[in-house]
């Protein structure tokens, strides 16, 4: 039986034990009519040799298209050891650490990780993380709203550059409380957020908070000392939605504007995670220290023990769900320590000068396809302004149309935004990684221009190759 | 030593970043950080051997047995974690087109149907990340319900008192009172409070069955018949399902809405706090505000539902859809258990509760309810052991540690004075299971013999016991460079 260690013996000794005459005798106290006879629907048992053949068949037959997506998530290299360590036993099948003394590998790990987001961005402390980046905001804006104390209001200010599926996100999860999210637009020439379009919506506030998002959905690099300035000025809290890799390159959220940033929050994704199809992933969330008591989620403190040697431990708990209950600052329990141990081990192994090294090559890399596809007719960059790893381009022909001409060709040439920006249609946004060679990018270019080339000529009587 | 002080300037896991550093010239200094981080310099061995020796410090159900009531902690099979981690699987990005992710959706598309089969639910989303998640979905799917019915005035949920912590504050996430019942004296509801409080103003109730006592209700259906008849929609908290899995479905007692907790009954890791899976499954009147994105599969091809396709979603929980690689696990660990094997994960965790429970009376532990049959997890109260012998559940656990066990769940549910939590799940042995007996044993010979050996336990730990108080009073929340302000770089 699989995962089930009893002999027939076991079970008649234990049976006995209990005093009952079988297994079916221990659901007695279940109303006989509720209890069921087979799951028809469902397969029966596999041994692991031929799961294994189905999924390899299964991961095969999605291929492993060359990809020029980024759009928050981020193909990058990680290391051997990352993965390798990550699901050792210890780490990967142990509880959320709530017996201390035997979770000190794990806890020591968080106080970690904490120390090594503190110093990315420049705030004073960090949870050990949330969700994913979108929800992960969503906790930053209900943080916000609680942690305002001059400004009593339920209004946020959403910059429209803000990734489409964490605006939606963002929705989902705080619109049941009331909270209202104020849209503000991007300047259609830079592709950024305007002071101008933040003063437009002034006389609607106050505002509990304005999100900043450095670089935004499209790679535009935002005026973020002066925006931080704007909202500070109207006693509005700062919250930096912020990629850690960019980070290595970019002003931390905490030296943003006159007094920096309140909270700064994304996805660690690009810290050590695999694509994987979009999860699991991890949100962090760091905040000044005056609101330390307003953050949500796990927090690692380092303490002494009774002997005053140094340890580790969850603090802050009356913050948490299992000891305020219906007052906790948020229902999240379990959250993502496994993801949280692999971006710390690649922290560790890429160090600020390797984050740096990645960070540029990415930068390059992305300058450098935009290079190649800006030489085709047609086709250009939407915005004037500086961008960090990640371009919007407008195309000649219909975005859906190319992108799957290209798919089929092996190629994701990168993400439709004509799907949530019907006014920058056709365009499409495009990221080259560390990991894309000259090779690689020298093939998409190709392709697209053979692909441009028929869709813009006159309809020719053959039909086409592509 | 934290990872930090093994940190040397100029020090470098080289092979790990790309060989060339392209000079940056078209990013405006303003927005360029002044100085690096103050992220560890360290060599790649350096870092390999602390994190080694940092998960050498960790209990874990690959090195203990793990009896964490309320979190069943099983066995996590390694076919299910290298079968999920295959290049094809981990490279696939979020965005990539339907017509590359045919193989991916079609384990998603299988593990939604065989969810839908055991829960007896009309319909299932995989995307909420963890089990609060799930709570927060399902909560938000009644009030979407009863909104859509313009029925404004259902403002309470209603949150037995040994309900888990997510289910009340996941009530108020949604902008619900929260309103608690009593459990009785036999572990059930106490039916005549619940009479009291359901009414107009009951937009709905979050049960668990079996419940955090360790015991089915018997009144199950009196109970959804009840708050049915009120107008009030029936939750489910399945973090239980491991107790029934295969046996009796939540959709057959009356629930309309449920969250499982695939990281519990599913077996993927717990990683040390996550990730988890949080599925939701609804009854067909709740399908509609179902959380996206859904995988459909019209007999040929796997599409995915999003918001356009789902006006009436209560939306997206996360911004890529869910916890994909632990969905993954799950299917993996359903289809290698199959129907037969699901249903003895339930009978097997329920006999290796049941036998537990009755070894440890039959030693003289006080069962907290000790007329009813325990489902896949019991508690133990140590009331009179605290005050006979000084020693109380806190005591216990601690000395556990240094026997080679982790301890239960300890203090919860609260209305259980001194209590221990016991879920020892269907994946440990007998043997095992009677060493824990004789470790709980020796521990209250030690309890009368020598009382300050456990209540100064452990002593076998890396460290022992910590200064909480301190913790929380001289906040030391993250490592600082000498001599430099945080918040400054
Ligand atoms: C009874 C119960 N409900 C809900 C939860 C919350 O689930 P999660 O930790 O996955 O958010 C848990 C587990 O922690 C639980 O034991």
């Amino acid at each position: 039986m699989p995962f089930v260690p009893h002999t027939p013996d076991d079970i008649v000794a234990m049976l006995d034990t209990v005093g009952v005459a079988s297994i079916d005798d221990l659901f007695d106290e279940i109303p006989a009519e509720l209890q069921i006879g087979e799951l028809a629907a469902i397969p029966a048992g596999m041994a692991e040799m031929d799961i294994g053949r189905l999924m390899q068949s299964r991961a095969r037959a999605d291929g492993q298209p060359l990809c020029f997506i980024g759009a928050g998530a981020y193909d990058h290299h990680i290391p051997a050891a990352v993965w390798q360590i990550a699901t050792r036993g210890e780490f990967y099948s142990a509880y959320t650490p709530y017996q201390a003394e035997a979770s000190q590998g794990t806890l020591q790990l968080l106080y970690e990780f904490q120390s090594m987001m503190v110093a990315l961005t420049g705030l004073d402390v960090s949870n050990a993380s949330l969700y994913d980046g979108a929800s992960g905001l969503a906790e930053a804006v209900l943080m916000a709203v609680r942690a305002n104390r001059k400004v009593k209001s339920e209004k946020v200010l959403v910059p429209r550059s803000l990734h489409p599926a964490y605006r939606r996100t963002l929705r989902s999860i705080v619109s049941t409380q009331g909270i209202e999210l104020v849209e503000v637009p991007f300047d259609p020439r830079g592709g950024h957020t305007a002071i101008e379009a933040l003063d437009a919506l002034a006389e609607q506030g106050p505002y509990a908070a304005l999100v900043v998002n450095q670089p935004n959905f499209f790679g535009v690099l935002e005026d973020v000392d002066a925006l931080t300035d704007w909202a500070h000025d109207r006693d509005a809290l700062v919250i930096g939605v912020v990629n850690p890799v960019a980070l290595a390159l970019l002003s931390p959220p905490g030296d943003w504007g006159k007094t920096g940033a309140d909270i700064a929050c994304g996805e660690a994704q690009p810290l050590g995670m695999p694509l994987a199809s979009g999860g699991p992933y991890a949100g962090f969330l760091c905040c000044r220290q005056e609101f330390v008591r307003q953050l949500p989620g796990r927090i690692v403190g380092r303490t002494l023990d009774l002997d005053g040697k140094p340890g580790f431990t969850l603090t802050l708990q009356a913050r948490e769900q299992h000891i305020r209950r219906n007052k906790a600052t948020s229902n999240i329990c379990t959250n993502q320590g496994l993801l949280v141990t692999a971006a710390t081990i690649h922290m560790t192994l890429l160090g600020a000068e390797g984050l740096e090294r990645v960070a540029a090559a990415c930068h390059a890399n992305t300058a450098r396809v935009t290079q190649l596809l800006c030489a085709l007719p047609g086709v250009e960059p939407l915005f004037d302004r500086p961008v960090f790893h990640e371009q919007a381009l407008h195309l000649p022909a219909p975005a859906a149309d190319v992108l799957r001409s290209l798919a089929a060709h092996s190629i994701l040439g990168g993400c439709d935004l004509s799907l949530d920006y019907p006014e920058l249609d056709p365009a499409v946004l495009v990221c080259a990684t560390e990991m894309r060679t000259g090779e690689e990018m020298q093939s998409y270019a190709s392709k697209l221009g053979r692909i441009i080339a028929t869709r813009t000529q006159a309809p020719s009587p053959v039909a086409p190759e592509i | 030593m934290l990872i930090h002080d093994r940190s040397r300037p100029g020090r470098r896991a080289a092979a790990q970043a790309p060989l060339a550093m392209p000079e940056v010239t078209d990013i405006p200094a303003a927005l360029r950080r002044r100085s690096r981080p103050a992220l560890p310099e360290v060599s790649e061995l350096q870092a390999v051997r602390h994190y080694t020796r940092l998960s050498q410090k960790n209990f874990s159900i690959d090195t203990h047995f793990y009896p964490l009531g309320s979190c069943t902690m099983k066995y996590n099979p390694r076919a299910c974690n290298t079968l999920a981690m295959l290049p094809g699987f981990l490279a696939r990005h979020p965005l990539a087109p339907e017509s590359h992710s045919q193989g991916f959706m079609a384990c998603l598309y299988e593990l939604q149907e065989m969810l839908k089969e055991v829960t007896g639910m009309h319909a299932v989303s995989l995307a909420p990340a963890a089990g609060a998640q799930g709570e927060l979905a399902g909560v938000a799917m009644i009030r979407a319900y009863h909104l859509a019915r313009g029925d404004l005035a259902r403002t309470e949920i209603l949150v037995p008192d040994a309900a888990h912590g997510t289910n009340p504050a996941s009530a108020v996430m949604c902008g619900f009172k929260v309103r608690e019942i009593p459990t009785g004296p036999d572990g059930d509801v106490d039916l005549a409070a619940l009479e009291q409080a359901v009414g107009p103003r009951t937009a709905g109730i979050m049960l668990t069955n079996p419940s955090t006592v360790g015991v089915f209700d018997r009144n199950i259906q009196a109970i959804a018949a009840r708050v049915h008849a009120a107008g009030g929609l029936l939750y489910y908290d399945g973090a239980n399902l491991n107790a029934i899995l295969g046996k009796v479905r939540p959709g057959d007692m009356g629930f309309d809405v449920i969250h499982m907790n695939l990281h519990k009954t599913f077996s993927t890791p717990h990683g040390g706090g996550g990730p988890g899976a949080g599925p939701v499954g609804v009854s067909a009147r709740l399908e509609s505000y179902l959380p996206v994105p859904l995988v459909a599969f019209d007999g040929e091809e796997y599409r995915w539902l999003a918001e356009h396709e789902r006006p009436e979603s209560i939306g997206r929980l996360t911004a890529f859809g869910g916890n994909m690689g632990i969905l993954l696990r799950a299917y993996i660990y359903a289809r290698l258990l199959g129907r037969e094997g699901m249903r003895r994960v339930s009978e097997f965790a329920t006999l290796n509760a049941n036998y537990l429970m009755a070894r440890l009376k039959a030693a003289g532990f006080d069962a907290a309810y000790p007329q009813r049959r325990a489902s896949h997890e019991f508690i133990i109260t140590l009331k009179r052991e605290a005050k006979e012998l000084d020693v109380n559940a806190m005591d216990f656990a601690k000395r556990l540690l240094d026997y080679g066990y982790h301890a239960p769940t300890t203090y919860f549910p609260l209305l259980v004075p001194e209590c221990l939590l016991i879920e020892p799940t269907e994946s440990e042995s007998k043997e095992d299971l009677d060493g824990f007996v004789a470790a709980m044993i020796a521990i209250r010979e030690e309890a009368q013999t020598n009382p300050e050996l456990v209540k100064t336990a452990p002593h076998t730990m890396p460290v022992r016991r910590l200064d909480d108080v301190r913790a929380a009073r001289q906040l030391d929340l993250a490592w600082q460079p000498q001599g430099q302000q945080q918040g400054s770089t």
